[in-house]
């Protein structure tokens, strides 16, 4: 098993205090030992809402590496811990010059929109083949036949920027039809806050998705806040979520798709708050995890390498690429498309 | 990495204080490695560096004309070659770790 793919360890119960016994992670709840942990078996940990660490398995957990994020309880995105700078320092500065040469941005742009196209693709073909056409589907796939031909012949970033925005409307136009559990309903997309409960879970997972996508490129050394399809922002994980394009439609909305459509989760999953925002609560984010993670471990056949790898490690797989491209070893970045 | 499921076993003499001690320390380097699954029972998941580095430290605990110490490899891992009976401690950690 290769590090990457080294558990992670979700804590969501409020009011957990983590600490360090040796080489072992204790986790505490008043008083209660609820578990331990070798710290050898964990990757990172996802901590959601009030959770304590004590100071030395943070100082541990920079000195190895070990990916530590804090979310909201509800699974907004807070903070990251950074170890010390590490990683190919020329890597780094290939990756900034990259971004000042226009063309450079533009073929990555485009790259990765490319990739978010042909996937989401796939996920309102398979929903054709399987229960028929409709209007919204038909329409959707129409305007990602148009995107995917006009995408090579853009002249700017947000000339690609504009082709995605409109797949993407046809694309959440259509979502509602690829719904079959009577309980939920899907009227567009919304977030900041999510307004019903599969926004709430799109965010969720996109959520998720984002963190590994964050540590797969750190992970290669490359700088997750330069990006190019995606404006530069201050806090913003730019190339994180550039990368995550790729993966949006083929993993996440198909993991929040089958997660409904087997019924595993119920409109009691979810909750809402003063305002009208809708959230996961903890029984609901607890499935959703269990999920997450079980489709991390399953593996397929590489499109490219032809060689089975598990999903966990495709984020991985494309930063390498990148960074391979960034520095001139690749003369071109393949996106990841599935099947 | 290839990683192995490994049964460790021990009897630390504790007619003296200092094998108090010493059963005190062998818990605590198993514990690093692995998970208690009886008394002085454990099932550790890691890799052969891990495993010469975890024997090592033991072997610089117990005392060979007093005290025993056993290391068994599963081979083809847990799954195959145990079955459990009774109370069962055990969590497998590359499950999803949701507390």
């Amino acid at each position: 098993m290769t590090t990457e793919l080294l558990n992670t360890l979700y804590v969501q119960t409020q009011g957990v205090y983590l600490r360090l016994e040796g080489d072992t992670l204790r986790i505490q709840h008043e008083e209660v030992t609820l578990r331990n942990v070798p710290l050898h078996h964990l990757g990172g940990l996802s901590l959601f809402g009030n959770v304590l660490l004590s100071p030395f398995l943070l100082h541990r957990c920079a000195e190895e590496g070990l990916e530590v994020a804090w979310f909201t309880e509800s699974g907004r995105f807070q903070g990251r811990l950074a170890g010390p700078v590490s990683g190919n320092v020329l890597l780094r500065r290939a990756q900034y010059r990259a971004l000042d040469n226009p063309s450079t941005c533009l073929y990555l742009a485009a790259r990765f929109v490319e990739g978010k196209l042909r996937n989401a693709r796939l996920v309102l073909q398979r929903a054709v083949r399987e229960r028929g056409e409709t209007e919204a589907l038909n329409q959707a796939l129409f305007e990602h036949e148009a995107a995917l031909r006009q995408l090579p012949q853009a002249r700017s970033v947000d000339e690609v920027r504009g082709l995605e925005g409109q797949a993407a409307s046809a694309y959440f136009a259509a979502f509602g039809d690829l719904l079959l559990s009577g309980e939920f309903r899907f009227d567009g997309r919304n977030k900041r806050p999510p307004r019903d409960p599969v926004n709430a879970l799109l965010g969720f997972v996109y959520a998720l998705l984002t963190t590994q996508c964050t540590a797969a490129l750190e992970g290669v050394g490359l700088d997750p806040q330069v990006g190019f399809l995606h404006a530069l922002r201050s806090g913003r994980n730019a190339l994180a979520l550039d990368l995550l394009e790729e993966f949006r439609a083929w993993w996440a909305d198909r993991l929040v798709l089958s997660m409904i459509n087997r019924k595993q989760l119920s409109p009691e999953h979810f909750e809402e708050r003063p305002g009208g925002a809708v959230l996961l609560n903890e029984e609901g984010r607890k499935a959703v995890i269990v999920a997450f993670q079980g489709r991390r471990q399953e593996t397929l056949q590489h499109p490219l390498f032809k060689e089975p790898v598990p999903i966990g490690l495709l984020p991985h797989i494309q930063a390498r690429l990148l960074a391979r491209y960034l520095r001139g070893d690749l003369p071109e970045y393949p996106p990841f498309v599935g099947r | 990495m290839e990683r192995l499921d490994i049964l460790v076993t021990y009897d630390v003499n504790v007619t003296s204080e200092e094998g108090q001690a010493r059963l005190a320390r062998v818990a605590k380097v198993c514990k690093n490695f692995g998970q208690r699954v009886q008394m002085s029972v454990f099932e550790c998941r890691v890799t052969r560096a891990q495993l010469e580095d975890m024997e090592a430290k033991l072997l610089k605990i117990i005392e060979p004309d007093k005290d025993s110490l056993r290391i068994y490899t599963l081979p083809g891992g847990r799954e195959k070659c145990l079955r459990v009976h009774g109370q069962d401690r055990y969590t497998d950690f590359d499950d999803p770790l949701v507390v």
